[in-house]
């Protein structure tokens, strides 16, 4: 499938500027991994030490957040627009 | 140099001080961090250009939130120029005996009251835009759920500077009153308030405005800490047992939660342990969700509840707002639309505060705090009513009739007055059998 990949600005210095890509991918395993061969700087940024996506990362595809549609589950279709937002958070120690 | 800084809240990078909110090397939330052992230095001979931050030097300052400024992201010889917060902190006796707990100790801390907007949001704001000007924007903008949306529009007024506000289409008509009046430029959103705010997080990435709930929302939120200091300071400079807090993005129950952590840092409060409670809608509870259910995740939800103002599914600082109640030793409750509305009355009746949804959301999970005995009626209890009934009045419609009128005549009067003494002297199970027609 397709699909349309927007790079927040945040992780634009680990993609060389690049916004955004289009690519195929069938799921978020795989557009991850079209992800950390495209970018290889951008990984870390992405997963965690264990692999995982990182908390503080929301995934939204074309405007609602993964979650609500299956999450990894979910499988893309043709022309899917897929957004990284960063979950913006206060924190507190 | 100045006395704070940005820290991210997971890898424990610094970034001294600029518009951002997002670590870039691990995505994770910064954060205001100070220099403390500076400020405990200092308590005495003073820094900042304020004086001394001793309990005493505190207490001589003006009545307003700029009393704390030691512990607020401010730039050196900061002068405020709107004197938001130290809202009353009130004893509530009668809401006590209707929630079972002892008389003396059940306090509301009243941010229905806060200025110049009515509500919490004030104190956020009014930290934010000071950053705002630091860091030379022109144009402050942010998403809101309608407080904060006031709020913004408000001081933005105040301050010379232009507004945008981004709201969801279905919020009470007096919240987007309430940000028209002041000249900002509401933009409604077809969509909930996790839509608003994750298209402002990409519009905040294209324009160069400063959004007080993204690029300047570690400063931000360090405004909501001095609901913490005052309850200190108001109940005599001591902490008390228990605080319970309604919940939309989880941040306020953190940030109190931080406050008291620095009051006793400094030594300003006598350690202690208190219990952080969180309030949510049932129709939009994630972090209540989780908090039953054991996990330190947040589940996004849909949100389907009056309290519009707690309606965010997604809360930015749910995974935080876990952290905190768990490690405290509190809990967290949810009630439903009714039960709010109950309890927004239940608080106007007793003690006199028209609070909004969020205000009877807070009051409603008490009573079942209360109940449950997880909160224990000897104990001191603290309840943050956080915005003004005036807003949500929609909330009420239909609970009261309007009456006839009667004509300007005393007989008319007294005939009023005893078909009124009439009715309220029927006993409840009385006007129920005679209603269902039972015992005629």
């Amino acid at each position: 499938m397709a699909i349309k990949v927007q790079i927040p600005s945040a992780l634009r210095r680990h993609t060389a500027g690049v916004s955004s890509i289009t690519c195929t991918a069938s799921n978020l395993e795989q557009l991850f991994s079209v992800l950390d061969e495209k970018f290889p700087d951008l990984k870390p940024h992405l997963r965690d030490d264990k692999g995982q996506i990182r908390r503080f990362l929301n995934i939204y595809v074309n405007e609602e957040d993964i979650r609500f549609l299956g999450g990894a589950e979910y499988a893309f279709r043709e022309g899917d627009e897929v957004l990284l937002v960063p979950s913006i958070a206060g924190g507190a120690q | 140099m100045s006395h704070y800084q940005l820290r991210c809240r997971e890898c424990g990078r610094t970034w001294g001080n600029q518009p951002r909110s997002i670590c870039d090397e691990c995505f994770s939330p910064l954060e205001v961090t100070y220099d403390y052992d500076g400020l405990k230095a200092s308590l005495q001979r003073g820094s900042n250009g304020n004086g001394p931050f001793s309990r005493e030097a505190i207490s001589r300052r003006p009545p307003n939130m700029w009393r704390y400024a030691e512990l607020l992201p401010l730039p050196q010889n900061f002068e405020s120029r709107l004197p938001v917060g130290f809202t009353p902190l009130i004893s509530a006796p009668q809401l006590a005996e209707r929630l079972g707990a002892q008389p003396r100790n059940l306090y509301v801390k009243n941010d229905a009251v806060c200025l110049p907007t009515l509500s919490f949001k004030d104190r956020v704001v009014a930290v934010a835009l000071v950053q705002a000007r630091v860091f030379g924007f022109d144009t402050v903008s942010c998403s809101s759920t309608g407080n904060l949306a006031n709020a913004v529009a408000a001081h933005a007024a105040r301050e010379g500077l232009k507004a945008w506000i981004f709201i969801p289409s279905d919020l009470e008509p007096a919240k987007i009153l309430g940000t028209n009046v002041y000249g900002a430029k509401v933009v409604r959103i077809a969509g909930n308030y996790d839509q608003v705010n994750r298209l402002c997080s990409q519009i905040a990435d294209e324009h160069r405005w400063g959004f007080v709930n993204v690029n300047l929302r570690p400063y931000y939120a360090e405004g909501s800490k001095t609901v913490g200091f005052e309850i200190a300071e108001q109940l005599g400079w001591r902490l008390p047992d228990n605080v319970v807090c309604p919940m939309a993005g989880g941040s306020l129950i953190t940030k109190i939660k931080k406050a008291f952590d620095e009051l006793i840092k400094l030594g300003l409060v006598e350690a202690k342990e208190v219990k952080f409670f969180g309030a949510q809608a049932t129709g939009c509870s994630p972090i209540s969700t989780a908090v039953k259910t054991g996990s330190s995740e947040i589940e996004p939800q849909k949100p389907a509840t009056i309290a519009r103002s707690l309606a965010i599914g997604n809360p930015a600082d749910g995974h935080y707002a876990i952290k905190a109640i768990k490690s405290s030793g509190g809990w967290s409750e949810d009630v439903t639309d009714p039960e709010l509305v109950d309890a927004i009355r239940l608080l106007a009746e007793a003690e006199g505060i028209f609070t909004e949804t969020a205000g009877g959301v807070t009051v409603g999970c008490a009573a079942k705090l209360y109940r449950q005995d997880r909160i224990l009626p000897e104990e001191t209890t603290v309840l943050c009513i956080t915005g003004n009934g005036l807003k949500t009045t929609d909330a009420l419609e239909g609970v009261y009739q309007s009456e006839q009128p009667i004509a300007p005549k005393l007989a008319e009067f007294e005939t009023y007055l005893q078909q009124s003494l009439d009715v309220a002297e029927v006993p409840e199970i009385v006007a129920a059998e005679q209603a269902t027609g039972i015992g005629a």
